[in-house]
């Protein structure tokens, strides 16, 4: 019996490290979720961001691009695109920018997250400039244009005709008093 | 035969402990197993109830009983129960009862951490049944409590069934650690892997996904909770979580635990067959092998539960095919089933009438399944009635028949008294009826696109959702037949043989009826 005992303990415990190591990897599936999606460019996040060489725009293709704004659930700010549609060229340069105004009456800081929709076409929006790499701060009633310098890679699938690119408007007021401000450029555009 | 009979005989009175205190403080596998059957049979009919309000709700367009809210609590509570309180526990009783005397063992491996792993359960099912009574009411995010419903949205209880959803968890754990220790080092000499009883293998084999799967829920709840109340952002898109990404460690939990509740259902029914049709079970190793596939399969398939959440197209195609790969292992499962009782002398007792209807009904669900599978159809399909007409056809007439046919098979070596055949066919057949007439129906309901989790619908969808509901009537009312014949089969009747069944093989059918409380305390010989 005691070898038994010993028998069974032994296995107990294998059994019950299997179910610790389980857990961990529940955990683990975040970090690798994330990975997963920056390696794959899934999930509609941006990764080619900063200054392009100019290329010669390829004028047999138009591509419809759709802007968003959406305000987090928490956000007061009045935030839209000044142009709902514009049609561009794969490899022409085009600006366009968005409108923020503070209604409130205190000084707010707030950080925009995009999302490209269709997923696939995340990797062929080149974005040369964006006010979503900053922190953008407007003081009471106050408001302004935030700019949006963008390319479409020529290399973008044939069938892709229509890319919507959304902007989320975060407040982050309450954090940067923290003062966890990010700078690392990377980490912002996975934010 | 001779050996057990004489072991038998040196047994002297080590009978239970008398009065309520044998129940709370019982090692004993026999007493464990009882407690885990009555706790599950409770639950059955108390998440059963919150489905008659379902369906008494949806007998007509409008609303008319209950308020929305409330119906979503009910839809929440009515899976969860089933899902934790009703099925699990139900094999996991089974399991206690059938496995040391299927291998020949005194008691279960650990019979101390046996009883703590029950008496967990009826502590978690109070708490989150609390819940309804508590203010914002109780879970209202469906059964897969998916965030941010079931975080940013949910109602302060949400807490009290993490809790809940710990606890059970604890439980399953502790009970699957049992089984396996119980599997692989108390058989009885002789009794080697490839001779075990296929109930055995298949439990063996859902223990391990146990093991596997449970912790990565608790993990998932504890994020939530962390969410919810330490200001992490796990699934949070403010703060840089991701809804989806829930829905991915979930179902990593989840389809696993589909499977959880269906494999010990196979080696039930691969149990009964054999016996009813006096043939040996056709293609053993198969058998297991099939089973095992199916485990290792079912880690790879989750993301079919999310087709539409916008995965990429290399994803939809990878766990498309690999859903469809299933259906190869448990085609092999039925085949071996229909060719056992090929040329068999075939009985149609209760138990192997609800047998059957599992092969013939499962076989629907597995069909359905697979539609659900194809991911460009699955678009239409997702969230509608068809995904409830699929699941509850695996479950009820899967898991909840073959834990039905189980009880009835074994029930005269429990009792030592067999069961009232003819209230056993009426149960059958009324319960035949009436799952087909509930949940037929929903598949043309889906079909015609009636979002599931809804209180009221179109009046398109009117006829169909009536006749449901007479039909959820019917299966709900002859359920008090089923627990009528249990306590009547407890009370009395005709005196069972040790053997029971003409058919039946195996060594829980050599010790006498009923089964004495203390058995194979020295092995059996195993020929």
């Amino acid at each position: 019996m005691d070898a038994l005992g010993r028998k069974n303990r032994r296995l107990v415990l294998q059994l019950v490290l299997g179910g610790i190591l389980m857990f961990g990897f529940g955990f683990a599936l975040v970090p690798l979720y994330d990975v997963f999606c920056r390696i794959t460019g899934l999930n509609g996040k941006i990764t080619n961001t900063g200054p392009i060489a100019a290329e010669e725009a390829d004028t047999s293709r138009d591509i419809r691009v759709q802007f968003i704004g959406i305000n987090n659930e928490a956000m007061p700010w009045e935030f839209r695109p000044t142009l709902n549609t514009v049609s561009v060229n794969p490899g022409e340069m085009r600006q366009m920018a968005y409108f923020a105004r503070n209604p409130t009456s205190a000084r707010m800081v707030a950080q925009a997250i995009p999302s490209v929709t269709p997923a696939e076409a995340a990797q062929y929006l080149h974005k040369v400039s964006c006010f979503c790499f900053d922190q953008q701060a407007l003081d009471a009633d106050e408001d302004m244009e935030m700019p949006l310098l963008f390319v479409i890679d020529k290399k973008l699938p044939a069938d892709i005709h229509t890319i919507t690119l959304s902007y989320t408007l975060f407040d982050i007021t309450p954090r940067l008093s923290t003062g966890q401000i990010i700078k690392d450029d990377t980490q912002r555009s996975t934010l | 035969m001779d050996t057990t009979l004489s072991v038998d005989s040196t047994e002297h009175g080590h009978g239970p402990a008398k009065g309520l205190g044998r129940w709370f403080f019982t090692t004993n596998h026999k007493d464990i197993g009882t407690l885990y059957l009555w706790f599950s049979l409770l639950m059955f009919l108390t998440g059963g109830c919150m489905a008659l309000m379902i369906r008494a709700e949806l007998f007509q367009p409008g609303l008319q009983l209950v308020q929305p809210e409330f119906f979503n609590q009910m839809t929440t509570m009515h899976g969860l129960i089933m899902v934790f309180g009703a099925v699990m526990p139900a094999f996991v009783g089974l399991a206690n009862w059938m496995i040391p005397i299927m291998v020949g063992a005194p008691d279960m491996a650990l019979p101390r951490m046996n009883n703590w792993s029950f008496w967990i359960l009826p502590f978690a099912f109070s708490l989150m049944l609390s819940t309804l009574f508590m203010e914002g009411g109780g879970p209202n995010f469906g059964w897969t409590f998916y965030a941010p419903l079931s975080t940013t949205y949910a109602p302060p209880s949400v807490t009290f069934f993490i809790f809940a959803v710990h606890m059970m968890g604890f439980s399953s754990i502790m009970g699957a650690i049992n089984i396996i220790a119980t599997i692989l080092n108390m058989r009885a000499p002789g009794m080697t892997m490839m001779k075990l009883p296929l109930f055995v293998w298949t439990w063996l084999i859902t223990a391990f996904l146990l093991i596997a799967v449970m912790p990565v829920l608790a993990g998932v709840v504890t994020m939530m909770l962390m969410d919810i109340h330490f200001g992490t952002s796990f699934f949070n898109a403010a703060g840089g979580g991701d809804p989806v990404l829930f829905q991915h460690v979930f179902w990593f939990f989840g389809h696993p635990e589909v499977y959880i509740m269906i494999l010990p259902a196979f080696g039930i029914v691969s149990e009964i067959i054999p016996t009813f049709a006096r043939k040996k079970l056709f293609g053993y190793a198969s058998m297991v092998y099939a089973t095992s596939s199916i485990a290792l399969l079912s880690f790879l398939v989750w993301a079919h539960h999310m087709f539409t959440v916008g995965l990429p197209l290399a994803g939809e195609l990878f766990f498309m095919y690999a859903t469809m790969l299933i259906a190869v292992p448990t085609g092999v499962k039925v085949f071996n089933w229909v060719a056992t009782m090929f040329h068999g002398s075939m009985t149609f007792e209760t138990p192997m009438l609800f047998a059957l209807a599992f092969v013939v009904l499962f076989t629907i669900g597995g069909f359905s399944g697979l539609m659900l599978a194809i991911a460009p159809a699955d678009f239409q399909y997702h969230d509608t009635y068809f995904v409830v007409a699929h699941f509850h056809y695996v479950l009820v007439p899967g898991a909840i028949f073959s834990i039905m046919a189980g009880a009835y098979y074994w029930l005269p070596k429990w009792t030592g008294h067999m069961l009232n055949e003819r209230l056993g066919k009426a149960h059958f057949w009324l319960s035949f009826i009436g799952v087909n007439v509930t949940f037929f129906p929903m598949h043309f309901l889906g079909l015609a696109g009636m979002p599931r989790r809804i209180p009221d619908y179109a009046l398109q969808f009117a006829d169909f959702n009536a006749v449901a509901s007479v039909g959820a009537f019917i299966f709900g009312l002859s359920q008090l037949l089923f627990v009528y014949n249990i306590i009547s089969c407890i009370r009395g009747g005709e005196r069972a043989t040790d053997q029971v069944w003409e058919g039946s093989h195996g060594l829980e059918w050599t010790l006498p009826s009923p089964a004495p409380y203390h058995t194979f305390t020295q092995p059996p010989v195993i020929k």
